[in-house]
């Protein structure tokens, strides 16, 4: 076998990869983009919904729209499709397989990881019951519906208030199926507020918030699942318990970023995004190596994803091009009421136009600042009318806090009530 | 109306090892089970352990066949291509009164014939097993326990014994005895009726019911329940497989790991498995479930409690999966009898833990009581006591999996990504000699599903595969046989477009 050589080699196809390998090749890498599916896009041709590229591309675009985009202005970048990457090594050597491929070995300079990330299933909430077909993620039952045409039942349960299961709740309805209720364990919405209007209380579809399935029921198909409101400590309450008849549930209950990959190359993860550790340029702590989008964190809107690849792949090919990693980073960490923040640390010296994206622990339902300290002085602020889990926020680093990071220290992010 | 000269009711990994062990005779044998796959019952839901024999009563067939088992095992696991690991065991007591448990299972294992139990404390301990609670007083430490899969042993006893000569019956409920006077002399099932000269009871949790119908009864079941986690294996290592390189992470917990026994059970239990999966479980509660028990959630909170005893740093995050088993228990020991009063039905009743162990020269056994009884067994002179390993193309070096892949392209089409399994290895599974036609059944065989995502990403993939090459509508694919549609029919759109 001879290796494949390529200055950036891009893994993963979806809205991330895309940006990132258009952006690696305008800046002049020669580039390869590995995707396991037959085609482009990762999950975005089964989001045949709108709501796409209004940041990117000023108009609402529909999931395969806003592929198509990226697809043709990456027409000319080399790729291989239907083609999944198995293993790395550092330095970089990635293994990949595919029919038509056979088995390669590809030899790159930079590595970006694209690989976007998976739905939290059954098994790992751990739903007590029977095991019987008709259970399932929400994202799966989209592509069964929106690719391949199937329907995967008739009278639905959804658990979780994530956006798919809430596009998928109008979704199914449209179809002609009955959504008999989303239930959210959460005292709070887990997805974008937009949806619940549009796609729940548009259709009439209960949204029943504190709320959990703590059995499933069917010996061969699913027939029912027992719900039940929980307490402030999420613990289920049994008196409340109550069967809902149902042929199928659907489980929206969480993105977990597909990061095995990652590991193996020694990046050091942070356990709160579920991602790796990145610096404003999104690379990791291993020098060479870049990730960007849901691999990273998991992101609200695909738009964001792409910005964000595309970051990678322009300095994906500014590493290739003259192997700078970087010599200092400040330390970007959630202060005070801040669950996640990305990016986790700041090349020095900092650039001021960085965006820092974080998500809220809880909601704010009030005014709000977004603060940025740099030992203990507040060097950048933003106002907020409300902030909420569902909904990433983001600052601009700006003048002040990168001159106060030129005298040390780092970086940390907190939401105060105004 | 055919006839065999045996038939064994029930394909788990008792009846498939007694049909293997039938054939290397010549005779007519029929296995028949009513699931649409082999190992759907007890054997397919347990902790997958070769035990020691630190645990059954000396003199009783437990202790005899667990012991003999023990000793078949790694040789059938072998000539059948399937894992087998000697891990060894650590029974753990948390304090100095716990060590007189331990010096009494040391006795009773030595006097069953086990070898190199020993009890093990402080630094040795630390050393064998670093993940342990710090607890930890001393253990005994079995090196000869091993873990093996269950339904992978299941699956190629069975068929290595399709391929030489045994029919299998999948989907085929046994609902009664044909009795002659006073002897058996057949099944009637749901699909007609089959004569035989001897009928094997294989039929794990339905075991004493079999028994019952031919007017024996002094068996009881009393099924017992047990719930498990399974966590996600650790992560692969970079670079390709290669000889002398592994691709598999190591796994937080090297040993088997029990606590002390109590009278009703050997404990919640770390077992690390073949496939690099750590299982928690069992809990082990009297149950109305004689299969399929739902997992219950009280269960699973006892089992993370008591686990976490043994291994603080055990993170129940990393679980993937939850399950439930029954095991006929209630017998006081294992039942391997055959009957006179019925003549013909040989009974391998009430074969709870440690009968994946047993299996092996349980299956023996029932060739030996057979003969004696006068089945004549001439040698089957095309006998091959090995199935050949399916092709797993992780296993394969980079240039065999080029090569492979250059003869046959999908083998590189990767369906299942979790645990890298190719539509080439998925579709052997579906025409091997115990066909794969369900989800479950390529679950068992390949772990297609059985990864972080739980078929997530591969589940529309598989259901166009199977229904592909089984030549059915995507509809009619089912996750484990009978009325387990996966899917309900097409979308509005899709059926307008068909007409």
């Amino acid at each position: 076998m001879t290796p494949i050589q390529c200055d950036v080699a891009v893994i993963g196809g979806g809205p991330a990869g895309l940006a990132a390998a258009v952006a690696a090749t305008e800046a002049g890498a020669d580039t390869l983009l590995l995707e396991r599916h037959v085609e482009l896009g990762g999950v975005l041709p089964q989001c045949i919904h709108p709501g796409f590229g209004l940041k990117l591309f000023g108009e609402e675009l529909t999931g395969p729209e806003y592929s198509q985009r990226w697809v043709s202005q990456a027409a000319g970048i080399r790729r291989l499709t239907d083609t999944m990457v198995v293993s790395v090594s550092p330095g970089f050597t990635v293994w990949a397989t595919g029919p038509a491929s056979g088995l390669l070995e590809v030899r790159s300079g930079s590595l970006v990881l694209a690989m976007g990330c998976r739905e939290r299933t059954r098994g790992a909430i751990a739903i007590a019951g029977t095991r019987p077909a008709g259970v399932m993620t929400a994202g799966t039952a989209q592509r069964l519906v929106n690719v391949h045409g199937h329907m995967p039942g008739k009278r639905f349960v959804i658990l979780g208030s994530g956006d798919i299961g809430m596009i998928m709740a109008r979704r199914l309805t449209w179809e002609g199926a009955e959504v008999v209720g989303v239930y959210e364990l959460l005292p709070h919405l887990a997805g974008l507020r937009r949806n619940y209007v549009q796609c729940l209380q548009d259709n009439d579809i209960p949204l029943h918030l504190g709320h959990t399935v703590t059995e499933i029921h069917g010996d061969r198909r699913l027939t029912g699942v027992t719900v039940c409101g929980v307490d402030q400590a999420m613990c289920p309450m049994p008196a409340t318990a109550q069967l809902v008849p149902a042929d199928t549930l659907l489980l929206s209950v969480g993105l977990i970023p597909e990061n095995e990959l990652t590991r193996a190359l020694g990046a050091e993860m942070d356990a709160v995004t579920g991602g790796p550790v990145v610096d404003d340029r999104m690379q990791t702590t291993v020098p060479g190596l870049f990730a960007a989008g849901n691999v990273v964190q998991v992101h609200d809107l695909a738009d964001d994803v792409s910005l964000a690849g595309a970051v990678a792949g322009r300095e994906a090919a500014a590493y290739a091009r003259d192997g700078t990693a970087g010599a200092a980073w400040a330390r970007v960490t959630p202060g005070s009421g801040v669950r996640s923040v990305v990016p986790q640390r700041l090349r020095l010296p900092a650039d001021p136009a960085t965006e820092i994206t974080l998500r809220v622990r809880r909601p704010v339902e009030q005014r709000c600042h977004l603060l940025l300290t740099v030992r203990g002085a507040t060097v950048a602020r933003r106002r907020l009318d409300y902030a909420r889990p569902g909904e990433m926020v983001s600052l601009s680093l700006g003048a002040q806090a990168a001159q106060a990071l030129r005298e040390g220290g780092d970086l940390a992010v907190e939401v105060v009530e105004a | 109306m055919e006839e065999y000269d045996v038939i064994i009711v029930g394909a788990g990994v008792v009846g498939a090892l007694c049909a293997r062990e039938l054939s290397r005779y010549r005779l007519r044998v029929l296995l028949v089970e009513k699931a649409a796959d082999v190992c759907s019952g007890a054997s397919k839901a347990n902790s997958g352990i070769v035990h020691a024999t630190t645990s059954p009563r000396p003199g009783s067939l437990k202790a005899r066949y667990c012991a003999q088992g023990g000793r078949l095992m790694p040789a059938v696991c072998r000539e059948l291509s399937v894992p087998f690991e000697r891990v060894g065991s650590l029974t753990v007591a948390m304090s100095h009164r716990e060590m007189r448990v331990l010096r009494g299972l040391l006795a009773r294992g030595t006097t069953n014939g086990d070898e190199g139990l020993e009890i093990v404390e402080a630094e040795r301990l630390r050393c064998l097993e670093p993940a342990l609670s710090e607890a930890a007083v001393a253990a005994l430490y079995a090196p000869n326990v091993g873990v093996v899969n269950p339904m992978l042993l299941t699956i190629a006893a069975a068929e290595n014994a399709v391929m030489n000569g045994v029919t299998l019956a999948l989907n085929t409920e046994v609902t009664g005895l044909l009795v002659e006077g006073e002897r058996i002399v057949g099944v009637a099932t749901g699909c007609g009726e089959y004569r035989c000269r001897y009928l094997v009871n294989a039929t794990g949790a339905h075991s004493d019911e079999v028994m019952r119908w031919a007017g024996l009864d002094d068996l009881r079941l009393r099924p017992r329940r047990g719930d498990y986690f399974v966590l996600d294996r650790p992560d692969r290592r970079p670079g390709p497989s290669e000889p002398g390189h592994s691709r598999e992470g190591d796994p937080l917990v090297r040993h088997v790991i029990f606590p002390i026994p109590t009278p009703a059970s050997k404990g919640i239990l770390i077992t690390p498995t073949t496939e690099g999966n750590l299982l928690l479980g069992p809990t082990s509660t009297v149950s109305h479930w004689r299969e399929h028990p739902p997992v219950d959630g009280d269960g699973l909170a006892t089992v993370e409690e008591q686990v976490k005893r043994l291994v603080h740093s055990l993170d129940l995050r990393r679980c993937i999966a939850v399950f439930a088993g029954s095991r006929p228990s209630g017998a006081r020991d294992f039942l391997v009898r055959l009957e006179q009063r019925p003549a013909g039905l040989l009974n391998l009743a009430g074969i709870e833990s440690p009968g994946l162990t047993a299996a092996p020269a349980i299956a023996k056994e029932a060739v030996r009581l057979l003969a004696e009884d006068g089945l004549n067994l001439s040698p089957n002179e095309e006998f091959d006591p090995v199935r050949p390993a399916p092709v797993r193309v992780t296993e394969l070096s980079p240039e065999e999996r080029a090569g492979l892949v250059a003869e046959d392209p999908a083998y590189g089409r990767i369906i299942c990504r979790c645990e890298e399994v190719s539509e080439g290895e998925i579709v052997d599974a579906i025409h091997s000699s115990v066909p794969a036609t369900t989800l479950d059944a390529l679950k068992k065989r390949l772990r297609v599903g059985a990864g972080r995502c739980q078929g997530g990403f591969d589940l529309p993939l598989v259901v166009e595969i199977l229904a592909r090459e089984l030549g059915v509508s995507p509809y009619e694919v089912t996750k484990s046989g009978s009325t387990s549609v996966v899917l309900a029919g097409p979308t509005p759109a899709a059926a307008g477009s068909e007409e």
